[in-house]
């Protein structure tokens, strides 16, 4: 063994290609470097497209009529484009919708956090998550055809076409996202406060009032603002069940159309591009993308500012 | 201490009385809670109801117009000759498409940002980018696609064809496979790249051989859903004008890629959309065919994390 004593010569051992891996490690980087920014360059896109043909549909039409007339008619020979009337079933529908989602989402929350046995709990999540994965558009074909002539029965003057029965539906649709969002900031709320509070002599439902709601409001309002910016957006649903109708107004019971319906509206015709209606899609579209990025950022600020912390 | 115990009696007694409120007060706080336990639960349970109505609903309009038929013929202006065909076929090559786009790049984003740049000002830039991203409807996408793939790259794409359509589609979803990648990959314990580099290996090379693998099906389970929610956009291929009536199936070539396209939630649209019920029974029976493909892929993104889940 005496001979294997010596140190074995550096040339003759095994070497790792250290210059191939230096390399390869370089281009991976550069190139999912280069898909990360894609995120980046769809936000930059969004805004550059929409910007472009926002730009010249100003230069034929005025901010200050865009902002101010009463009427949406785009394809009459004297055309007046006033967004109020788009803004105001657009507002009607998502309303609606929050009156149902609000509640349901809220209550919901509360009961798979608080009440619901673990057992339970891992079924109902899973059951819920089914209502949030339905595409729209067969919400949609519920509204039309199965919640208009449902309520029909009770309101006679109701119209085929609707803001109500699409604004329920809408509702039902965004549920599971606040029932989600909300269960999650409810379920982060430590159970020293509950039993803090259970000490003090308060019933379970005075508990989730007084203690577990206040301490997870940051969450539970940011849920309620980002289910606002889904209603807003809200496309299929709409289309199909509130109707065509460009009307200034909040009568739930007539056709109205909301910024998305009209996109839907021009889309589906055959606008030539650079003609006003197809830009008007785009003032349209800016007008709804700067409408949820506002209700973003406040979510987004809400959570930061009013967020509790628990060591 | 005799002022004491003379005050002691009236005490005594209106502790009585305040004892006989708290407990009265207590049975009626206590029924509150029962009422308001209840109403909670009613909450979930109509939420639910609603989803069975629903599938009862589309199940008994959609099923007698289930047969072969239905699958193998082109939409027509006649209820009882039209089919799901092209839909069929353009719904698979949209999702086939979208996920050759979204995996490597979503994948790719998300080990960049997760194991190459993690808090670093890009990575955190990038977050809040895709936070935002998320929020916006996906009309807005349609819009998008609208500029950039139909008109912009037309020479690429040819307008409006299946390839603008998966491509704005996948710029929806991108979103969510990075977010998956990166909950995936922060799952993984950082001893084993510990381990890797001490043994000498780049950080490459580790990624690719331990991390990658290990992170690989809650990956894929977010890919699946991904996909489940691309094939249920209808809003943003609207707006790209994918047309609702196409009598053939594009090419299995690269020309294919450039061909007109439909999709079932469109075909779905344009069949609700029309006045007669017999088109309603065919919407019903297309989103059946399009429910059954969510829960299936739902199915296997629930198996994937349930196998694999340590």
């Amino acid at each position: 063994m005496t001979t294997n004593s010596l140190p074995p010569d550096p040339n003759n051992l095994w070497q790792p290609s250290r210059g191939l891996n230096k390399w390869v490690e370089r281009a991976v980087i550069w190139l999912f470097g280069l898909f990360a920014i894609i995120s980046v360059a769809t936000t930059v896109g969004i805004v550059l497209s929409l910007l472009f043909e926002t730009i010249e549909f100003f230069q034929v039409v005025s901010l200050w009529n865009f902002l101010t007339d009463r009427q949406w008619t785009p394809l009459f020979s004297n055309p007046q484009y006033g967004i109020l009337v788009l803004l105001s079933a657009t507002f009607l529908t998502s309303l609606i919708a929050l009156l149902v989602a609000v509640p349901l989402g809220l209550l919901s929350a509360i009961y798979l956090s608080e009440y619901a046995s673990p057992k339970l709990r891992k079924w109902l999540k899973p059951a819920l998550e089914i209502l949030a994965g339905v595409p729209t558009v067969v919400y949609g074909y519920f509204a039309l055809l199965l919640v208009t002539p449902f309520l029909q029965l009770f309101i006679p003057q109701l119209g085929g076409f609707n803001a109500l029965s699409a604004g329920i539906v809408m509702g039902i649709a965004i549920t599971p996202l606040i029932a989600s969002l909300s269960e999650d900031a409810i379920y982060a709320v430590p159970s020293a406060l509950r039993d803090g509070s259970y000490a003090l002599g308060l019933t379970k439902r005075e508990t989730i009032f007084g203690v577990v709601l206040p301490a997870a409001l940051s969450g539970i309002v940011a849920s309620i603002i980002l289910a606002v910016s889904r209603a807003v957006g809200e496309t299929m649903i709409v289309a199909l069940a509130a109707g065509l109708n460009p009307r200034l107004g909040l009568n739930p019971f007539v056709p109205v159309m909301t910024m998305t319906a009209y996109i839907v509206q021009v889309s589906l015709g055959d606008t030539p591009a650079g003609s006003i209606a197809f830009q008007s899609i785009f003032a349209v579209g800016m007008t709804l993308f700067l409408l949820t990025l506002i209700f973003n950022i406040i979510s987004f600020w809400f959570v930061r500012k009013f967020r509790e912390t628990y060591e | 201490m005799t002022p004491l115990s003379s005050q002691a009696t009236p005490l005594d007694t209106g502790w009585d009385i305040e004892q006989k409120e708290v407990l009265n007060a207590l049975g009626r706080r206590q029924g509150i809670d029962r009422w308001f336990s209840w109403l909670a639960l009613l909450a979930v349970v109509f939420s639910l109801f609603v989803l069975v109505v629903l599938l009862v609903d589309v199940l008994i309009d959609g099923v007698p117009v289930l047969n072969w038929n239905f699958f193998t013929s082109f939409p027509s202006r006649r209820p009882a000759e039209a089919g799901i065909i092209s839909a069929l076929v353009g719904t698979i090559w949209v999702m086939v498409l979208v996920a050759l786009f979204t995996f490597p790049i979503g994948v790719g984003a998300g080990i960049f940002l997760e194991e190459f740049v993690p808090d670093s000002w890009l990575a955190r830039a990038i977050e809040i980018n895709i936070s935002n991203l998320a929020g916006v409807p996906s009309i807005i996408y349609g819009l998008l696609g609208l500029q950039v793939f139909v008109r912009i790259l037309f020479p690429i794409t040819q307008g409006r064809s299946v390839l603008s359509g998966a491509l704005t589609l996948a710029l929806l979803v991108l979103p969510i496979v990075i977010i998956a990648t990166r909950e995936s990959l922060r799952s993984i314990p950082s001893s084993l790249r510990q381990a890797g580099f001490a043994l000498g290996a780049t950080r490459w090379q580790v990624v690719r051989s331990h991390v990658f693998p290990l992170a690989l099906p809650g990956i894929l389970t977010g890919v699946i859903l991904a996909l489940s929610r691309a094939i249920g956009e209808t809003a943003p291929l609207i707006t790209i004008g994918a047309l609702t009536y196409i009598p053939f199936l594009p090419d299995l070539s690269l020309r294919g890629l450039q061909s007109p396209f439909t999709v079932l939630p469109i075909q779905i649209y344009n069949w609700v959309s029309r006045p007669q019920a017999d088109f309603h029974a065919l919407a019903a029976g297309a989103i059946i065919v399009l429910m059954v493909i969510l829960l299936l892929m739902n199915a296997t993104a629930i198996y994937l994390r349930n196998r694999f889940q340590k």
